[in-house]
């Protein structure tokens, strides 16, 4: 029986690894099964695992001991180097120095960011934040490609669906919740200089809000703001915008030129040249990022 | 500063803004903007050698207002540009060559996505190459990764997922140890910058206290680099991320992606470990072992497929074999061969597997070695493509290959211990290289039972034939002519040391 159960799991698995197999597929409840390949077809098709199958037998045995034996030395290695760190918090710790100094001292003077940490992301080392912005719409792009359904079909799954139509506590809370979430996240936003926050983490808020949103009211009341067009227009702007403002920026700087961007009245929010439209397109992307993987994961569109 | 110095920032954001451009675009125009961007990448690159050349020495190009250890920080000498420059040509090959491929592996609302993931990859690895500051690296490492697994799961076969996970898994693992290896290296010194680093690191390795979390913050960042490159013994991933991605993918992941992290290895090992500590650490032995371990191991496996496709993936995890014993050999002659191997595999294996895919499809689709019998005759143009670049790989003299081999050979010859279990090695890897790969080019070129078709002529395959003969001839003209480019390759390391 055991074994009966084996070869058949075994097969289904050749088959979905021989055949084209499409993710979105597993998008709904019952997924087909896969065709079982025909004797013919096993015939023509290249032996699969064979590694993992018949040359290693005996390491698949030995596997789970040799990855946990792996695991302990790589800890304790880890653990031995922390505990051969300067400790933790002293002040005499090598990464208090000249950085720290100027960062802290001279952050509000230079930048114009009350919020040091604005300062430092976006101004000092703003060529990694540029980089960082573009790990998102990466991960977006390759969610696109791993989820996006060629069908226009997609919806969620019709059993959601009814769940959350007939489910007023969601309904009511989220009426009464999103616009506040929404606020909220603008705020942290445009605050992004001045205090704690900025366009990553009001970013993840609006698009905290606009998930939640989607799942009370559905997908279709969202469509007319957020669309497949629209999405790509938006981030796309933003991150252009980002790029060329952040390569202005650099290209003066390496040359000694003044921007055109000036520090302002620290405090006062137009203030601190780049930062606050910088957080804004940041924001935004975030905030489709988010509401994008949700939809593509939901549904395979945006 | 002369205006050519800004052209790597200007490179690089140019790529950014046409990969953020292009999920707007058709897919016809998206590649165009992807051709164009890796030709005017090219141009920009040989501007950049050529104020290099004039110079005499290495730039620092601010990013911003401030200099380090405040803010970040370009810097590039002869090897950068060098390098950008032919990884942005290969990459204009790789897509041009597998249009077609793409066009048969990829449904279509996919495609302009394709370009996207190729752009931002160009812009990782110009990134990788110029960066003088860790941490910007472990940022275009984290592109890199998502990149990569993109182009590999976009064509949608259950071998491709498998596959992507896997290398997924690997990659993440590797950029893992990277970043926790940068946290080490903070935590000791305070620095993040390239120059400011090394001099920390001189500090403490001088001080001779405290060693072991310095030793630990180097070899996890190795291993890093290592486990994501493909060092035996992490090179299980290969075969299947490289046998069955559509054939451009193979092309860029196998010829550039990995190679973009040996560059960043290399560059930490100069500019940042510094050669006097990291040859003193003993880390530089693992790797040569490894290497040379991997060399012969990658062969074997590769001789054991019966695809072709995986046959080409196994052989570059023995090329990457090659280039680890160069780096574990020495830091001058050592490290001289290992740069000039990674321009000739990333010129010689985006080629197989293109000429590979060709040969493939003129066999009705069948990657195995029996099917492929007498497939040459069927596409000559892939057949001659395959058969250069497996020369090539063998290392004949008129190719890179033998020119990267006689460098590994010639810089054995400066060491005492390491000479005879070098040369071993360069001759076994040689052998088996001839090998599998004399016998692949029998099997291709086989007359036997022929069936009389109309062979493919490479006018119907223009894509194709442009993409062969912009590698064909940099192959044969850089495995002719190879003196200029090593001078080249020596003067860029001499900046750097």
């Amino acid at each position: 029986m055991k074994s009966k159960k084996k070869t058949k799991v075994s097969e289904r698995l050749r088959a979905w690894d021989q055949s084209s197999f499409d993710l979105t597929d597993a998008l709904e409840l019952n997924p087909p099964l896969p065709k079982a390949p025909t004797p013919e077809d096993r015939e023509s098709l290249p032996v699969i695992d064979r590694i993992e199958a018949r040359q290693f037998a005996g390491f698949r045995k030995i596997y789970p001991w040799l990855a946990g034996l792996l695991g302990l030395v790589m800890s304790a290695f880890l653990l031995l180097g922390v505990l051969k760190l300067p400790p933790y918090g002293a002040a005499d710790n090598p990464p208090h120095n000249e950085v720290m100094d100027r960062y802290v001292g001279e952050g509000m003077h230079e930048t114009g960011a009350v919020n040091t940490v604005a300062g430092v992301i976006l101004d000092y080392r703003a060529f990694d934040t540029l980089g960082e912005s573009h790990v998102l719409y990466t991960a977006a792009a390759a969610v696109l490609i791993l989820l996006l359904s060629s069908s226009r079909k997609g919806e969620e799954p019709p059993e959601l669906r009814r769940i959350m139509e007939d489910d007023p506590i969601l309904r009511n809370t989220a009426k009464v919740v999103v616009p506040f979430v929404l606020l909220f996240g603008v705020y942290i936003i445009l605050n992004g200089h001045l205090g704690p926050g900025g366009g990553f983490a009001g970013g993840a808020i609006l698009g905290g809000g606009l998930i939640l949103y989607a799942i009370a009211f559905g997908y279709e009341s969202l469509e007319r703001l957020i669309n497949d067009r629209s999405y790509r227009v938006t981030i796309a702007a933003c991150l252009c915008f980002y790029s060329a403002a952040k390569c202005y920026s650099f290209y003066c700087g390496a040359n000694g030129l003044e921007t055109i961007f000036s520090t302002g009245t620290p405090g006062a929010i137009l203030s601190a040249g780049l930062i606050l439209p910088l957080n804004v397109a940041v924001g935004l992307v975030v905030a489709l990022t988010m509401y994008g993987f949700y939809s593509v994961f939901q549904r395979g569109r945006i | 500063m002369s205006f050519a110095a800004n052209l790597p920032l200007f490179s690089i954001v140019a790529c950014l803004i046409c990969a953020a451009l292009s999920s707007l675009l058709r897919e016809k125009a998206a590649a165009w903007v992807t051709r164009i961007l890796a030709l005017a990448v090219a141009a920009a690159a040989a501007a950049v050698l050529v104020l290099a050349l004039k110079t005499g020495q290495t730039t620092t190009y601010r990013m911003g207002h401030y200099p380090h250890p405040w803010g970040n920080e370009l810097r590039f000498g002869i090897l950068e540009p060098l390098f950008s420059g032919v990884f942005a040509l290969v990459l204009l090959a790789c897509t041009v060559g597998g249009s077609r491929e793409l066009v048969r592996d990829i449904s279509r609302s996919k495609r302009s996505l394709y370009y996207v993931m190729c752009d931002l990859l160009l812009a990782t690895l110009l990134a990788l190459l110029y960066t003088n500051d860790v941490f910007t690296g472990y940022v275009f490492i984290e592109i890199c990764t998502i990149a990569s697994c993109g182009i590999l799961m976009i064509r949608r076969i259950g071998r491709t997922t498998l596959a992507a996970v896997r290398y997924m898994i690997f990659s993440l693992i590797g950029s893992g140890l990277f970043l926790i290896g940068v946290v080490f290296l903070y935590a000791q010194t305070g620095h993040l910058l390239m120059p400011n680093l090394k001099a920390a690191i001189a500090e403490i390795w001088a001080s001779g206290q405290s060693r072991t979390p310095l030793m630990i913050a180097i070899c996890l960042m190795t291993l890093g680099l290592c486990i994501k490159s493909g060092l035996f013994p992490f090179h299980y991933w290969m075969p299947d991320t490289y046998g069955y991605a559509t054939p451009c993918s193979s092309g860029i992941l196998s010829g550039l992606v990995s190679k973009g992290y040996i560059f960043l290895l290399i560059k930490l090992i100069l500019n940042v470990f510094g050669r006097d500590v990291f040859y003193a650490s003993g880390i530089q032995n693992v790797l040569y072992l490894l290497g040379v371990v991997g060399m012969v191991v990658g062969s074997v496996s590769a001789m054991r497929e019966n695809d072709i496709f995986r046959m080409v993936a196994f052989s570059s995890a023995a090329q990457i074999g090659y280039i680890y014993m160069g780096i574990g050999l020495s830091p001058e002659l050592g490290i001289l061969a290992s740069l000039f191997h990674i321009l000739t595999h990333a010129i010689t294996k985006p080629l197989l597997f293109l000429s590979a895919s060709g040969l493939v499809t003129a066999s009705g689709g069948d990657k195995r070695f029996r099917a492929l019998l007498g497939a040459a005759h069927r596409n000559p143009g892939a057949g001659f493509a395959f058969a250069v670049g497996s020369l090539s790989m063998i290392g004949l003299p008129l190719t890179m290959g033998f020119i990267a081999k006689y460098l590994f050979a010639f810089a054995a010859f400066r060491e005492n211990l390491r000479l005879v279990p070098t040369l071993l090695a360069l001759a076994v890897s040689t052998v088996l290289n001839a090998y599998y790969f004399t016998r692949t080019l029998i099997r291709i070129f086989n007359t036997r039972d022929l069936q009389p078709t109309a062979p493919v002529r490479l006018r119907s395959q223009p894509h194709f034939a442009l993409a062969a003969a912009l590698l064909i001839g940099a192959n044969l003209s850089l495995g002719i002519l190879a003196q200029p480019l090593i001078t080249l390759l020596r003067k860029g390391l001499a900046m750097v040391l």
